[in-house]
């Protein structure tokens, strides 16, 4: 038995050793700072594939303002702790990362630790990162470095407390951030291989598109099952993906590509951002990624295949004249008189609106996006051949898009209905501040639809 | 038959619910004002105003419109009494074809009544919807912030339009 | 709308005591009449020389001027008011235009290539001037005076005693029916009135009122409303398809079928839409795969039999032998007209005669197409012109109102409205000709450039009608027409070749046209025809050649170029934009210069441009853009200034964004979500236009001078921001992006 004065000492001892532990934990050091880089420095090649990868990892979606200057910082990120603004990454010596060595630039990426020692939040994703490589991580700063440098300070954080006390990160680090989560796999192939390493690390596809738990973090062990971002639904992109037409690689190559898919639709909200990005990447990356992710979303089974060949042979067939009401004459007269003249017209996207049987949105686990979509339409792209679909936010009611949308679900998908439409649909107007054309009303928002 | 209220006054209609509002104005109430550019809500010609917002009419059924206000160019002025809008597209001579311009008219007014001093950019950003072939861009520009500035000293109120100046010969740029 | 007009010259009236002949339609039916003997008087009057067939005055001093030209949006109307007043004397609210109308205007052929100022305009300034003397002369005789004591004012002529006698007094018999003199005495410019000064334009009041202003808004009584189906593609067949259902649609009163020709005809206007919908629905057509390779235009083009000319040749041979040679290749694809207004028109069927209501630009050769097709006389067939959306050359309006004219054949008596789709328009419409040129230079010691190639290959650039092979509905109808022979469109004015000429002095220049009879794509005139893209060619070529010489853009330029004019413009734009040598745009940013005369012959403009382009996407901006035109004498300054803005914008879109796409069988550019032009966001922050005047010298017109100068400036501050030279029609932000990476 241990006298009091001996456990007095153990846990003196203890105490001691958390600590240790926790600076260890919490602690970094500054790295030192260097004079900026002129940018002529860099060599070019590495600068532009920099900027492929600074696409794959669609830095600009946060760290640019719509109508700002390019990765001046500023843009709001909203979590369920409070709000988080992204920082300025442009070489400004003051507000930017012009006083950044390369080392300390891959200790952000690898470990989420700014130049001064301070742990990032992960709204920075850099659980996945961690996994971009050295030589990615040189590519990348070589980019960042050679930008039009904006001063810009960065924008206090509004988090709550405990939150906004950013030790806090070190534990969340202990518990959720692995560093080498990508590993080869020798069974598959170079091109797969290539996909995986981008999707787990540079792109992050998980960020969105899988679940998070109470404490913010990606739920490992349901990857990529679908989740709420941006006040949007990112589809379950694995085995539960909603899509009426099973994904494969090439459909995928394409819409990642482009935009939209004739079978599948057109990227909207977030994922917006990430299309327009990967149509600028080499095509290899984006094969890469579509061929890893068609085994992420695996194959279809045998009745998924025969229901999505049914549809798609039926795409393009569909009756112009009016629709069965179905016991819903007010949706359906609505969609005679607003979607069919497009949607119906035997025309696949861009050449006309997707039939709505193939419509993701529709057959979705709820009508947020469909609800999204329908009050803000589809922007055109100045200058690009892009879908353009007015939004209805103005002309129709929560009740009529409900309406609507009620219709639409029975009418274009074999899921069971919706439950409370109506409040989705009331709730995105709330919350879908960017409705068709306007800039959203706070500029600090991302550009959303 | 349905009742609908365009400029302020009660249309007994007679066509089906999913007609959209852009041929009723034209074939049943013989308005020229809104105009048939693509049916597809594309390039906003069609445009008219409803409850206060700019609403394109080729995609808006008349089923929508139940106790509804619609406003059209017509409602809002007329050749001898135009509205402040309506004197600010001749002041700037804003227009070539002209056939467009309806359509930029009546966003433009709602803009402009929700937020009577907008900027260059929301204007641009309000009017992205309308297409004009002809480029009349800039034009159209400058007569949207003119109209700003004439419904802040005029009666700004879009229906009397009782607007009474010397001729507009007389006040080119 | 214009009622049946009956006026012949023995529709006399009495006034003021004496006869009154208002008008007689020999003139307007000059078609049929052989031109008098040389020497011509100006303008549009040398084909048509009686003078009323331009001008009436009435007893009560109303006064009435004819043009066979059409509105098109572009302002002239307001101009010809002004003219007419100018030369009579009278204030511009007293006069009243009447435009293109096959009962009442002269044949002025299209209206097209900017030469309405030039052909109408000079008619109507001549023949007011001429009218005027003529009442002059009348009031000397009356007043026993002098034609030296008189003076005219306010629509009278004023003797100086202060006696005044109003026009309408004075006009007697056929005072006017007669033959133009080949010299007017037109005023003297320093006494404008009307003239040079901005006037509000008349048709603008009723456009931005919701007057009935487009023959989009005619409503006759009884009218009904029709719709064509058009095939898939080009040369498709129409198997058959299913009527029963159709007919028994609301509202369908007939299904109109003659060939590949279908159209369905309903009491409201969206009851023929729906009709429409579920005939092309019903409809089965058996298709062919002709259309060319897309992504090989150029290939197709320059692959294609070719007829050759060598439209220019300058030699000299002791020019000094070349220190550097350098070659490019410029391409430019099929480009749609894209009017914001689906084509419309209006016909109806009655005692054996046809009327149509069209947008048209050619009253004449409309009605003569017509009347062709329906096989009945040209005289049975009035055309009247309307003004519709604005076209920018040969768009749908004549296919229109052809169709129209079938369907109103089948409904005797019945007014009927037709309307295209959207798609239609797009899809049907006679494109832009796509365009190769292929350009060769070389450099003296001296960085002059001592030897210029230009070659080009082109369809020719107008199938406007004439005959009724021209039309759509006359080739898709069971005995058809068959479009007509396709010929390249002389020079000075030319077509494929317009503007291939070099306007600069070289010592050593050859031209050569490879005119392609074949025509994969439905082509005609788009505003500015060959121009556009050869001033785009020749121009970029120049500032190759300034770099390549180590210049200024505007110094080498001004370097090579005689013409005072011209060199004036250029000046005026370099100074307005602020345009120094060897002076650096902001990052990111370029500076770009460019310069033509129109057709060599018409007017004059000079464009300097500022492009932002985003290194990161690819995406190019025009900032502003400082325009300096001379167009002869001004007649409505503000008109000039719209046009020029307008033209510098459309081409802005044309040069950035603008490309007809199709697949083996069916064009594909259907709409705007296909067919993206210009929109708001990318709309300059500024364009300035300067006018250099010149008073008493002949209008050079200016719908069009703008086109070409536009792309080639862009294009110029596209390569001075990136240091990429773009070739190929449209720059698009994947090229530029693609540029900037290579
Ligand atoms: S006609 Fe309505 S948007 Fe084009
Ligand atoms: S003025 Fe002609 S389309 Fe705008």
């Amino acid at each position: 038995m241990a006298s009091p004065r001996m456990i007095g000492n153990i846990i003196a001892i203890a105490a001691i050793a958390v600590a240790i532990a926790a600076i260890a934990v919490v602690w970094r050091p500054a790295i030192a700072t260097i004079d900026p880089p002129a940018p002529q420095s860099f060599d070019s090649a590495l600068v532009k594939r920099g900027r492929d990868l600074a696409a794959i990892g669609n830095c600009s979606s946060c760290h640019t303002l719509r109508g700002e200057k390019d990765f001046a910082g500023g843009v709001a990120v909203p979590t369920p702790f409070g709000t988080v603004y992204s920082s300025n990454i442009t070489p400004d010596p003051e507000t930017g990362i012009g006083r950044w060595s390369e080392a300390a630039f891959r200790r952000a990426m690898q470990s989420g630790i700014d130049r001064d020692g301070r742990h990032l939040y992960p709204t920075f994703p850099y659980d996945h990162f961690t996994n971009v490589s050295d030589q990615d991580n040189r590519a990348l700063y070589a980019y960042l470095m050679t930008r039009q440098p904006a001063h810009a300070p960065a924008r206090e954080n509004q988090l709550s407390f405990p939150f906004n006390q950013r030790v806090l990160v070190a534990g969340w680090k202990l518990l959720f951030l692995r560093h080498g989560t990508y590993q080869v796999d020798p069974e598959q192939s170079a091109e797969w291989n290539h996909g995986a390493y981008l999707v787990e690390g540079l792109a992050h596809c998980g960020s969105c598109h899988t679940p998070r738990n109470a404490l913010g973090a990606e739920k490992a062990r349901v990857p990529f099952a679908g989740a709420d971002v941006d006040n949007w639904h990112a589809y379950a992109i694995n085995n539960q993906s909603p899509a009426p037409v099973p994904w494969n690689a090439e459909a995928l190559f394409e819409y990642l590509r482009r935009g939209w898919h004739s079978e599948h639709g057109v990227a909207r909200g977030p994922m917006a951002e990430v299309v327009r990005n990967l149509s600028e990447v080499p095509a290899s990356d984006v094969r890469a990624i579509a061929t890893y992710m068609a085994d992420m979303f695996g194959a279809p089974t045998a009745e998924r295949k025969r229901r999505g060949d049914e549809l798609l042979a039926q795409a393009g067939s569909r009756s112009p004249q009016a629709p069965p009401a179905n016991g819903n004459a007010a949706g359906a007269s609505l969609y005679a008189a607003t979607c069919a003249p497009c949607h119906a017209a035997g025309r696949a996207p861009p050449y006309g609106g997707i039939d709505l049987a193939l419509s993701t949105a529709l057959s979705a686990p709820d009508a947020r996006n469909a609800a999204n979509i329908v009050l803000s339409g589809i922007r055109p792209e100045q200058g690009e051949a892009s879908p353009i679909m007015p939004g209805f936010a103005d002309s129709m009611s929560d009740d009529q898009i409900a309406a609507l949308l009620n219709y639409l679900r029975a009418q274009f998908s074999h899921r069971p209905p919706w439950t409370d439409v109506t409040g989705t649909v009331r709730d995105a107007r709330r919350t879908q501040t960017v409705s068709l054309p306007n800039p959203p009303a706070d500029t600090t928002q991302r550009d959303k639809p | 038959m349905m009742t609908l209220k365009v400029n302020g006054q009660d249309h007994q209609v007679d066509a089906d619910p999913d007609t959209p509002l852009l041929y009723v104005l034209r074939d049943d109430l013989k308005l020229n004002a809104a105009k048939f550019g693509c049916g597809l809500g594309q390039c906003g010609s069609c445009t008219v105003i409803v409850d206060g917002k700019a609403v394109l009419s080729c995609v808006t059924p008349l089923l929508l419109l139940e106790g509804k206000k619609v406003t059209t160019l017509e409602g809002l002025g007329s050749i001898e009494a135009p509205a402040p809008i309506q004197r600010a597209f001749i002041e700037e001579q804003a227009a070539q074809c002209g056939y467009c311009i309806a359509g930029m008219m009546m966003r433009a007014q709602a803009l402009l009544q929700r937020n009577p001093k907008p900027t260059d950019e929301q204007i641009r950003a309000e009017l992205e919807i309308n297409l004009c072939r002809c480029g009349t861009h800039m034009r159209i520009l400058r007569a949207v912030h003119r109209a700003g500035r004439l419904m802040q000293t005029a009666d700004a109120s879009p229906a009397k339009g009782s607007i009474q100046e010397g001729s507009i010969q007389g006040s080119m740029p | 709308m214009n009622g049946p007009v009956s006026l012949n010259r023995r529709s006399v009236l009495a006034g003021g005591g004496a006869l009154i002949v208002s008008f007689s339609l020999r003139g307007a039916f000059a078609q049929d009449q052989s031109a008098p003997p040389a020497p011509k008087p100006p303008g549009s009057l040398a084909q048509t020389p009686f003078l009323d067939s331009w001008l009436r005055i009435d007893a009560d001093g109303a006064i009435t001027a004819f043009t066979g030209k059409a509105e098109l949006g572009q302002g002239f109307k307001t101009a010809f008011q002004q003219i007419a007043a100018e030369e009579l004397d009278v204030p511009f609210e007293s006069v009243n235009v009447v435009t293109a109308d096959t009962s009442r205007t002269a044949n002025e052929g299209y209206t097209s290539g900017s030469n309405s100022m030039k052909n109408s305009g000079t008619a109507v300034q001549n023949a007011a001037a001429q009218v005027r003397e003529l009442l002059v002369a009348q009031a000397a005789r009356r007043l026993d005076l002098p034609v030296e004591a008189l003076k005219t004012g306010g629509g009278a002529v004023i003797a100086p005693d202060g006696r005044r006698l109003g026009y309408g007094e004075l006009v007697a018999g056929e005072m006017f029916h007669v033959q133009a003199q080949p010299k007017s005495r037109l005023k003297d410019p320093a006494t404008y009135q009307v003239m040079g000064r901005p006037v509000p334009r008349v048709d603008i009041p009723a456009k931005v009122t919701g007057g009935a202003a487009y023959i989009q808004d005619m409503r006759l009584s009884g009218m009904v409303h029709a719709r064509v189906v058009r095939p898939p593609g080009y040369g498709a067949e129409l198997i058959g398809y299913d009527a029963a259902a159709i007919e028994k649609m609301p509202g369908v009163v007939r299904i109109v079928r003659d060939g590949n020709f279908l159209a369905v005809v309903a009491g409201k206007e969206y009851q023929a839409v729906k009709a429409m919908v579920a005939l092309a629905a019903a409809a089965k057509w058996r298709e062919t795969a002709r259309l060319p390779k897309q992504d090989d235009l150029p290939g197709v083009l320059t692959g294609l039999p070719s007829e050759d000319t060598t439209i220019y040749q300058q030699s000299d041979p002791s020019a000094v032998v070349a220190a550097l040679t350098i070659e490019a290749t410029f391409t430019r694809p099929y480009q749609a007209h894209g009017s914001i207004g689906p084509s419309c028109a209006v016909a109806q069927w009655l005692d054996d005669r046809m009327t149509v209501w069209s947008h048209t630009q050619g009253v004449y050769p409309d009605r003569a197409g017509i009347a062709e097709m329906l096989r009945v006389p040209p005289a049975s067939v009035r055309l009247i012109h309307v003004e519709g959306s604005g076209c920018y050359g040969h768009n749908g309006a004549d296919d229109a109102a052809a169709d129209a004219a079938l369907i109103a054949r089948a409904l005797p008596g019945v007014p009927v409205r037709l309307q295209w789709m959207r798609e239609q328009e797009h899809a049907w419409e006679p494109f832009g000709p796509a365009m190769v040129t292929r350009l060769k230079a070389s450099l003296d010691g001296d960085g002059a450039i001592s030897d210029w190639n230009f070659e080009v290959w082109s369809n020719t650039h107008s199938m406007r009608p004439g005959g009724a092979g021209a039309m759509l509905a006359a080739q898709h109808i069971a005995q058809p027409f068959a479009p007509p022979a396709p010929k390249p469109l002389p020079l000075p004015d030319g077509g494929g070749d317009r503007n291939a000429i070099p306007i600069y002095k070289f010592p050593n220049a050859k031209v050569v046209h490879h005119f392609i009879p074949a025509m994969p794509l439905r082509i005609s005139a788009l505003r500015a025809l060959g121009a556009y893209h050869n001033v785009f060619s020749a121009e970029s070529f120049m500032d190759e050649l300034a770099a390549a010489a180590g210049a200024d853009p505007v110094e080498f330029r001004l370097k090579h170029l005689d013409d005072r004019r011209g060199r004036d413009a250029i000046e005026k734009a370099a100074q307005a934009f602020g345009w120094r040598k060897g002076q650096k745009a902001p990052p990111g940013r370029g500076y770009g210069f460019a310069f033509a005369r129109y057709k060599n012959h018409a007017a004059y403009c000079a464009i300097a441009s500022e492009v932002e382009v985003n290194r990161q996407t690819g995406r190019a901006r025009l900032i502003r853009a400082v325009a300096a035109v001379d167009s002869g004498q001004v007649v409505n300054p503000d008109g000039l200034v719209n046009q020029i803005e307008g033209a510098i914008l459309q081409s802005m879109s044309w040069t950035l964004y603008e490309s007809v796409t199709f697949d083996d069988t069916r064009i594909t550019s259907i709409d705007w979500q296909t067919y993206p032009i210009l929109r708001f966001d990318a709309v300059p922050e500024k364009v300035d236009v300067h006018i250099i005047n010149r008073p008493g010298q002949p209008f050079l017109g200016s719908g069009e001078t703008g086109q070409g100068p536009a792309a080639a400036s862009i294009a110029n501050a596209i390569a001075s921001a990136t240091g990429k030279r773009l070739r190929d029609l449209p720059l698009t932000r994947k090229r530029i992006k693609d540029a900037i990476d290579a």
